[in-house]
């Protein structure tokens, strides 16, 4: 693990990087430089030995064993629990759910929330801003059940317009469900405004948090937020593993999302009856080694802590965007006034497409096309964005190198 | 000339770039100098759809042999169409439907032509090749 000074702001970024050993490796025979952490961040030595660990130590089924291993699995598998609710601040255990990531997290709320409480002529509010995973599922929903969605517009800057959200909402309105960071344009939406106006007409908000955890101190009991979820593998921890937060009366209300073993009390093949929070929504056997890996993925946040993190990042986000604004023909989607540490652009005339081939060439990592929010790019009229994206290992020569790659770009692309 | 003859050439062309930005600028201009597509086929019925880039393919019909035009939004891709283009079109239709085309692979572009880039190159290939084997058919009845 790395050392922090006693500085809580400031960190060590070489020790950092070097608890991440891709970091070292090289692309292209250049040493690589990672833009892409909004995509998928790297893992630590000790979410990766943590997993380890449990494999070669620990590993049997949870919850079911009368023995001391499938005690001691579930252990750790309910550990990942307990250092999520922490970390997130939930008033309690049975309220953090574990899920495939983001995207089930979704699936989940709008399939079982949206049985139960949606009906004909009813409305869900999201926004132009979402990805995918906040789109199609509310789509699906509205289809089995005849409610409608509507879609909050987004400024040029790459804000919200709250008068329109607030005009929207209406006795109809079921559900609102936002984006809580903007994957494509890094901005960071008013939510404590957004959960208050909702909260007015009693409307529950979901918030989809993939890409808010890895870089904002996320409080949901101050948020008073009523579904919040995100991935493991944005946020240092394994894929295959993320969290649905949701307060315990709006859980015990909605009908289990999948059915299988672990979620029920008694089966008989009249009646089943289901098992309690958050076993509920956990249907078959878990991610148990991800669980495990997610927590890990806390302590390391927790130990390099939220303020020095931030700080780190938007020390990037400021750098970055000053360079590269300067770069002759670039354009920069998303200038929100709130931003976290994406970075998308244009070069004029130039296909994000052919930008991120030749960042490629010099061993650089970017994300280009529509970062599955095409209504997002529809809205800007453009056919996608090149992505730089940044975490706490990345540097200001990082950033140098993005530069100099953009400009290279530029040059062969004029 | 056949289609090994001039995959030949290219690759022989391809040994004198010092480094990577040489090729690429090459492709760069490739892409700028492509004839485009005559704009009426740059629609619906003739678009392949990348994630990453668009490409557009029209097929022309030529006695036994097939004469392709394309088209696309990223300049790369479009260097790379050219290449191909150049490959394969004004060939016999068998011969189109039989290609392997190993140039890409010897002039280090290979990873354009993976399923995974998701620019459409992989899909206009196999479209290409596809007109090579209806037009065979059609001609052998
Ligand atoms: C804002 C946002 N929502 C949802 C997702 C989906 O996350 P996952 O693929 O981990 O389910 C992503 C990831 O790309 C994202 O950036």
């Amino acid at each position: 693990m790395s050392t922090i000074t006693a500085d809580t702001t400031s960190l060590d970024v070489q020790a950092i990087r070097s608890d991440f050993p891709i970091l070292e490796r090289e692309m292209r025979n250049k040493p690589m430089v990672f833009l892409d952490s909004a995509a998928s961040s790297q893992k630590p030595d000790s979410v990766v030995k943590a997993m380890d660990y449990y494999y070669q130590q620990q590993n049997a089924n949870v919850h079911r064993g009368v023995y001391q291993l499938s005690q001691e699995a579930t252990d750790a598998y309910e550990k990942g629990r307990h250092l999520v609710q922490g970390f997130i601040n939930a008033a309690s255990e049975k309220e953090v759910l574990f899920v495939r990531g983001t995207t089930e997290g979704i699936n989940l709320v709008a399939s079982s929330y949206g049985r139960k409480f949606l009906q004909e002529g009813d409305e869900v509010i999201i926004s132009a801003m979402e990805h995918h995973s906040n789109i199609v599922p509310w789509q699906l929903i509205c289809e089995q059940t005849g409610a409608k969605l509507r879609v909050i517009p987004v400024t040029d800057e790459g804000e919200l317009i709250m008068e329109e959200y607030e005009q929207m909402l209406n006795e109809r309105t079921k559900i609102v469900a936002v984006v809580h960071v903007s994957n494509t344009l890094g901005t960071i939406n008013p939510v404590e405004r957004i959960i208050e106006l909702a909260h007015a007409k009693d409307i529950p908000v979901l918030l989809d948090g993939a890409q808010a955890i890895p870089h904002l101190k996320i409080d949901v009991q101050a948020l008073d937020v009523d579904f919040y979820t995100f991935s493991g593998h944005k946020m240092f921890g394994p894929t295959g593993i993320g969290i649905l937060y949701g307060k315990e009366k709006w859980l015990n209300a909605m009908p289990p999302y999948q059915g299988g073993g672990e979620m029920i009390e008694t089966v008989s093949f009249e009646k089943t009856t289901f098992n309690e929070l958050p076993h509920k929504f956990e249907a078959g056997t878990p991610d148990i080694a991800g669980a495990v890996g997610l927590g890990a993925a806390v302590e390391y946040m927790e130990q390099i802590g939220h303020e020095a993190i931030q700080k780190h990042e938007h020390d990037l986000l400021v750098y970055g965007t000053e360079a590269l604004s300067k770069i002759p023909g670039i354009r920069l989607i998303g200038t929100a006034e709130d931003k976290a540490s994406v970075i998308s652009f244009l070069l004029d005339g130039a296909h994000p497409y052919d930008v991120g081939t030749i960042l490629d060439q010099m061993g650089i990592a970017v994300r280009t096309g529509h970062h599955c929010t095409q209504p997002l790019m529809d809205r800007y009229g453009i056919p996608g964005t090149v992505r730089a994206s940044f975490a706490v290992y990345n540097t200001k020569e990082d950033i140098d190198r993005l530069v100099e790659g953009v400009r290279r770009a530029a040059k062969m692309l004029a | 000339m056949s289609i090994n003859e001039i995959q030949e050439e290219i690759v022989d062309e391809f040994s004198f770039f010092g480094d990577w930005m040489e090729k690429y600028e090459y492709i760069i201009d490739l892409g700028k100098s492509l004839p485009q597509i005559d704009e009426q086929y740059k629609d619906e019925d003739h678009i392949i759809k990348g994630c990453q880039s668009r490409v557009w393919l029209h097929a022309e019909p030529k006695g036994n042999q097939i004469q392709f035009t394309a088209d696309s939004d990223a300049i790369i891709t479009k260097g790379l169409i050219a290449l191909l283009v150049r490959v394969l079109s004004d060939q016999k239709a068998a011969d189109i439907a039989e290609a392997d085309l190993y140039f890409i692979d010897k002039i280090g572009l290979k990873e354009h032509l993976s399923p995974t880039r998701s620019n459409g190159l992989v899909s206009m290939v196999k479209q290409m090749k596809l007109y090579g084997l209806a037009i065979q058919a059609k001609n052998a009845n």
